[in-house]
């Protein structure tokens, strides 16, 4: 079993969840982030947050793929005040919803001034709902990015182990494992991390703390990022048990401290959700369609 | 506006017939925040309120089924007639019975309340609440959510207005009756949970399903032997020749179902058709087989 801690699922396809599933992909978190191009009012805003908690998670449990999300203003939006201001009114009412197991993604893209301040802002809101935080770390100035969203998320009282930093790498590791945080890997076939790169870096750190996720979306990213991980890194002989931790075990401690994730939720699921929202693994397979409504319906 | 008389003592008794199930199934924490949270609502200060109870419902009261006593079916029906809470669970009805708390002080309050908590309803939500309709006031003032409800692709949103729940068969106008009944057969749902169905048969919706069979038939698809019960009293020969040949080839629950539709049918013909099928006639007629028992 595995679980995907990052994949923008909206952007995916069928084949994807099918191959997912049938690579042991049991659950998913969605985290709330921009769609390519940015959004101009907030009214899309809102309907994209109801979409992956609502169409994006049933979609998925079509496939025997728990769904979960994160909700936040990301940091490239919270550029656009008008924006961000309106979203920031809304967040508190999707952040208490069923299957929310964090705020995020959020952090800082160019580190403006107004990012800073919707990130300062979201944090407190997570600390007072007591949810776990995901955060983006920028692609540009990485390094430095980094360590000022650890001082921030410090500054605003967060318990780090309940924080996950996440597009970390070689430069960054040490920084967020020594301060007390979450470290996740996005495997991307072309940018950011890759699957060798990771074996070594569980070689080397060792499995606690280190988390591998796909960050999969309508870019070039592969859905199967997490299960080839695991693979790759049991030839390369890492122990199993470490393969278990940074690909299941260590995203299910810190995002489960929401409260609205447990193991249950895919080898025991409730009667009522069994038979409405979530068609397990074992029923797909023995070739049930799924019973998403065709689009003209 | 403020609330009738009638509606006011229509709302209470289905506040008590909720609150008297759950008591009996929740824990007394699970119960004493919700009688907090009903509290809160009825006092409507807060305009999030209502949101916010019913995000938090599940984690406080569980997601257990409901599993009522046969009693307390029958309690359901006095209280709403066409009120069937079978397939409910805890949380469902703890949602439902937010809504109805937050429903008693001024009725444009709560349809506003209503609204934005229907504008940002997760699924869960949406199930729960559509579930309630039947046991919320001013039904007029619903129906855009039964409308919408009915025009998801997510089938179990779809189900909660179509399945068990009177709304649809005592507001839909015909043209919305004839599409959610087609629908349901097109997203390969069941029609015998649909309240009302043989009673809104009409020729128009007839006419659709014989489209639709012959389209399934054209692409080599089976058709479900559930939508002949709403062509029966409208088929006419060309109708009885294809259930007539569905007798002869079909699986059995097809052919269980060509039987009902003829054994229905006014037309002559259709009685001819089904008399070497004398077995089905009989079982028909002691009531050991019916729409209710195909699958």
């Amino acid at each position: 079993m595995y679980i995907d801690p990052h994949a923008h699922m909206i952007s995916r396809t069928t084949d994807d969840y099918e191959a997912m599933a049938r690579n042991g992909v049991v659950a998913v978190i969605e985290p709330a982030f921009w769609i390519g191009q940015a959004r101009t009012n907030v009214g899309s805003y809102k309907d994209y947050l109801s979409h992956i908690l609502g169409f994006e998670r049933f979609r998925a449990g079509q496939f025997g793929v728990r769904h979960y999300c994160c909700v936040g203003l990301n940091s490239k939006e919270a550029n656009n005040e008008a924006l961000a201001e309106a979203v920031m009114a809304i967040l508190p009412q999707f952040a208490t919803k069923e299957g929310v197991v964090a705020i995020g993604e959020i952090g800082y893209d160019e580190q403006t001034a107004l990012e800073d301040k919707y990130f300062r802002l979201q944090l407190d809101l997570a600390r007072e709902l007591e949810l776990p935080v995901m955060i983006h770390t920028p692609h540009r100035d990485k390094k430095r990015g980094a360590s000022r969203s650890i001082d921030v998320i410090i500054e605003h009282k967060l318990d780090p182990s309940r924080v996950v930093i996440d597009h970390v790498n070689e430069e960054t590791i040490k920084e967020v494992k020594d301060r007390g945080f979450w470290a996740a890997f996005s495997i991307y076939p072309h940018s950011k991390m890759t699957a060798e790169r990771m074996a070594a870096l569980v070689t080397s750190f060792g499995p606690e703390q280190l988390i591998v996720d796909s960050a999969c979306d309508w870019g070039v990213s592969d859905p199967l990022s997490v299960p080839k991980t695991a693979k790759l890194m049991a030839k390369q002989g890492v122990p199993e048990a470490a393969v278990k931790l940074v690909t299941y075990t260590n995203a299910l401690t810190v995002y489960g401290k929401s409260g609205q994730m447990a193991e249950t939720d895919w080898l025991s699921p409730p009667a009522i959700d069994q038979r409405t929202l979530y068609q397990g693994n074992t029923v797909l397979r023995g070739g049930q369609t799924p019973r998403v409504g065709q689009p003209d319906s | 506006m403020i609330v009738s008389q009638d509606a006011a003592v229509q709302i209470s008794k289905a506040e008590a017939l909720l609150h008297d199930w759950l008591s009996r199934r929740l824990s007394s924490e699970a119960l004493a925040w919700l009688d907090q949270q009903i509290k809160l609502l009825e006092t409507g200060q807060r305009p999030q309120q209502l949101a916010i109870a019913i995000g938090l419902a599940p984690r406080k009261v569980g997601k257990a089924d409901l599993d009522l006593t046969a009693a307390e079916l029958q309690a359901a029906h006095d209280v709403r007639p066409g009120l069937d809470p079978g397939g409910w669970s805890v949380d469902q009805a703890a949602r439902i019975l937010l809504v109805l708390a937050s429903a008693g002080a001024n009725r444009d309050a709560f349809a506003e309340s209503l609204e934005r908590v229907f504008a940002a309803a997760e699924i869960g939500e949406q199930i729960a609440l559509l579930r309630g309709l039947p046991l919320l006031p001013e039904p007029e003032r619903l129906m855009p959510y039964a409308a919408e409800g009915v025009r998801s692709a997510m089938q179990p949103i779809f189900e909660a207005v179509a399945h068990r729940n009177p709304y649809p068969r005592e507001r839909f106008s015909e043209a919305q009756w004839n599409q959610m009944v087609v629908k349901t057969l097109f997203i390969g749902s069941r029609l015998s949970p649909i309240q009302g169905l043989d009673d809104r048969r009409n020729a128009d919706l007839a006419q659709m399903l014989v489209d639709y069979a012959a389209e399934r038939r054209a692409a080599g698809r089976p058709i479900s032997p559930e939508l002949w019960r709403c062509v029966a009293p409208f088929a006419r020969d060309d109708e009885v020749a294809a259930l007539s040949k569905i007798l002869l080839s079909g699986t059995q629950a097809e052919r269980s179902g060509a039987a009902l539709a003829l054994h229905e049918c006014p037309v002559p013909s259709a009685k001819a058709a089904l008399r070497p099928h004398a077995n089905l006639v009989s079982a028909i007629e002691a009531g050991r087989l019916s729409w209710n028992s195909i699958s």
